[in-house]
């Protein structure tokens, strides 16, 4: 029998499609439909000049905007060799750490909603909320932050963001162990999802999946790590590895990632060096107002990056950072004029659901909701 | 490394890009999973270069886990008929990948198990990511007033 899945199914997360070929319960085989919320971004980012594109970084995945603003400002700033001064870089770090706490938040709630477990959602919501306000007090978005540019950040880090953080950091893990309690031991999460949605590793790795996806099957391999961009080399913090590679090792995974970002984000409260949160690029980055007012050469380099942006040397740059699905990757290409020529992001979501038909393969259909549940993908980082 | 199809090797940003001869690519994509241990193919894009000759570039994102290396590669093909063998045989993740280029610019891959447009609707004419395909106005025209 063929069964039709989607678009609009609800544990989909997103327009998603799948056909699914069933021999009674059992999956046989299941394939994938993707392209309902393509919209056309990379053909947008050779229209908009360089610092206007990272607006539409934002709107690729919905759940992780920073590290997406992060991954472009990051490739860019390698065609332009700019140096970013070590504030801008620790905020980075701090804001993409909140925004995989955001993500995994909304992983961790709308996935046990999916399997049954109502509370998580409300619990989980309840933290991504102070995450959004916090977002919303450095950049004045909740979610379309924009807040990483090109040249270091959007705006100064605001005044009394020490209290805020610090207070929701504080309390974050005690919330951690709320979850866990509720799940841990829990006999229906529990049968619901160990020993389902296995891929092995050497599947997963043939078929372009990435992410906790790999590090729950074994894998120590986290970009952070392994090509630590924007400092993180300064940070202490662990790579959680799980070795039974299904729905619960998936579970554990993320849960102990938010626990090693909650680390890294005292951290960098902790330790947030003082200096300038912007380059030192006058060609890039717009001049101070008051230089702006006194100086005619900061007067000059502000007009000509408001009336025709920067230009960026000709070349090629292709940079990749961990982000909380996996690995993006972004390859700019400019022409030296001052808008990209080519920009194409290697998004996590694309790679991941490729693995889908595989992990499908063979198990009952009600597992498949926990299965595909627990690949995490934004359908519209898939479709773009 | 060493193979008969790498024409030419750039190193810019602390990145490694191989030029290499589009008819040997399967050949050299077997040569660097096996021998070098790029187990991992990150992507495949293409860039267009029109009106440049030749147009296209195809590009393959390499990553070696064991060596923690990345490399990429680079095809230059033609914009009267492109043509280029399929990785499929190599790595897996490649079918859609190359789908995606298929849809977005119009690159035929041989040997390709189901080379279907991904993105765009299935009747869809014309590939979006073209640099003579326009932004506004193709298919639907709005009445001006």
């Amino acid at each position: 029998m063929t069964l039709n899945m989607g678009p609009q199914h609800p544990s989909t997360h997103g327009v998603l499609r799948i056909v699914l070929e069933l021999e009674g319960e059992t999956i046989i085989s299941a394939a994938p439909d993707i392209g309902f919320l393509h919209t056309g971004i990379e053909k947008e980012f050779e229209q908009k000049n360089w610092q206007q594109a990272v607006t539409l970084t934002d709107r690729v995945d919905y759940l992780a905007n920073l590290s997406n603003n992060l991954v472009y400002a990051l490739a860019v700033e390698k065609l332009l060799q700019i140096e970013i001064p070590a504030r801008a870089q620790w905020t980075r770090v701090m804001m993409t750490e909140f925004s995989r706490l955001n993500s995994h938040l909304v992983w961790l709630g709308t996935h046990a909603l999916d399997i049954g477990a109502m509370t998580m959602f409300f619990y989980c919501f309840r933290e991504r909320e102070d995450i959004l306000r916090i977002f919303e007090m450095f950049s004045g978005q909740r979610m379309m932050t924009s807040y990483i540019r090109i040249g270091g950040l959007a705006l100064e880090p605001p005044r009394g963001w020490q209290q805020v953080v610090g207070k929701f950091i504080k309390a974050f893990p005690s919330k951690v162990d709320e979850y866990e309690e509720l799940l841990n031991a829990n006999p229906i999460w529990m049968r619901r999802t160990q020993g389902v949605g296995f891929i092995s590793l050497e599947d997963m790795l043939d078929l372009g999946v990435t992410g906790p996806m790999l590090r729950g099957a074994g894998l120590n391999w986290d970009i952070r790590k392994s090509e630590p961009y924007s400092s993180y080399e300064k940070f202490d913090f662990k790579v959680p590895v799980e070795t039974t590679n299904d729905v619960w090792s998936r579970y554990r995974v993320r849960i102990q990632e938010m626990r090693e970002s909650a680390k890294i984000i005292t951290q960098a409260l902790e330790g947030m060096p003082d200096g300038p949160w912007q380059a030192d690029a006058p060609h890039v980055v717009l001049p101070e107002r008051e230089k702006m007012k006194t100086q005619m050469e900061a007067l000059i380099y502000h007009f000509k990056i408001v009336t025709e942006g920067f230009r960026v040397p000709a070349g090629e740059a292709y940079q990749c950072i961990e982000a909380p699905r996996g690995e993006i990757g972004y390859y700019v290409v400019s022409d030296g004029t001052s808008k990209p020529y080519r920009v194409h992001m290697r998004t996590p979501s694309f790679g991941n659901l490729q693995g889908l038909p595989k992990m499908l393969e063979g198990i009952l259909i009600a597992d498949s909701i926990a299965a595909l549940g627990s690949m995490d993908f934004v359908l519209g980082d898939t479709d773009r | 490394m060493n193979h008969a199809a790498i024409l030419e090797t750039k190193q810019a940003f602390g990145e490694t890009t191989l030029i290499a001869d589009p008819a040997q690519i399967v050949d050299l994509c077997r040569y660097l999973k096996d021998d070098e241990k790029y187990i991992r193919l990150s992507g495949i894009t293409a860039v267009d270069l029109h009106p440049a000759e030749p147009r296209f570039e195809v590009i393959y994102h390499l990553h070696s886990l064991d060596r923690n290396q990345r490399l990429r590669l680079k095809c230059r093909l033609g914009g009267a008929q492109p043509e280029i063998d399929s990785a499929t045989g190599v790595w897996r993740s490649a079918n859609w990948y190359e789908r995606e280029v298929f849809d977005m610019f119009g690159i035929t891959f041989r040997n390709h198990p189901n080379l279907v447009r991904i993105l765009m609707p299935i009747d869809w004419e014309g590939h979006p990511l073209r640099k003579d395909y326009p932004v506004h106005g193709y298919k639907y025209s709005y009445p001006s007033e």
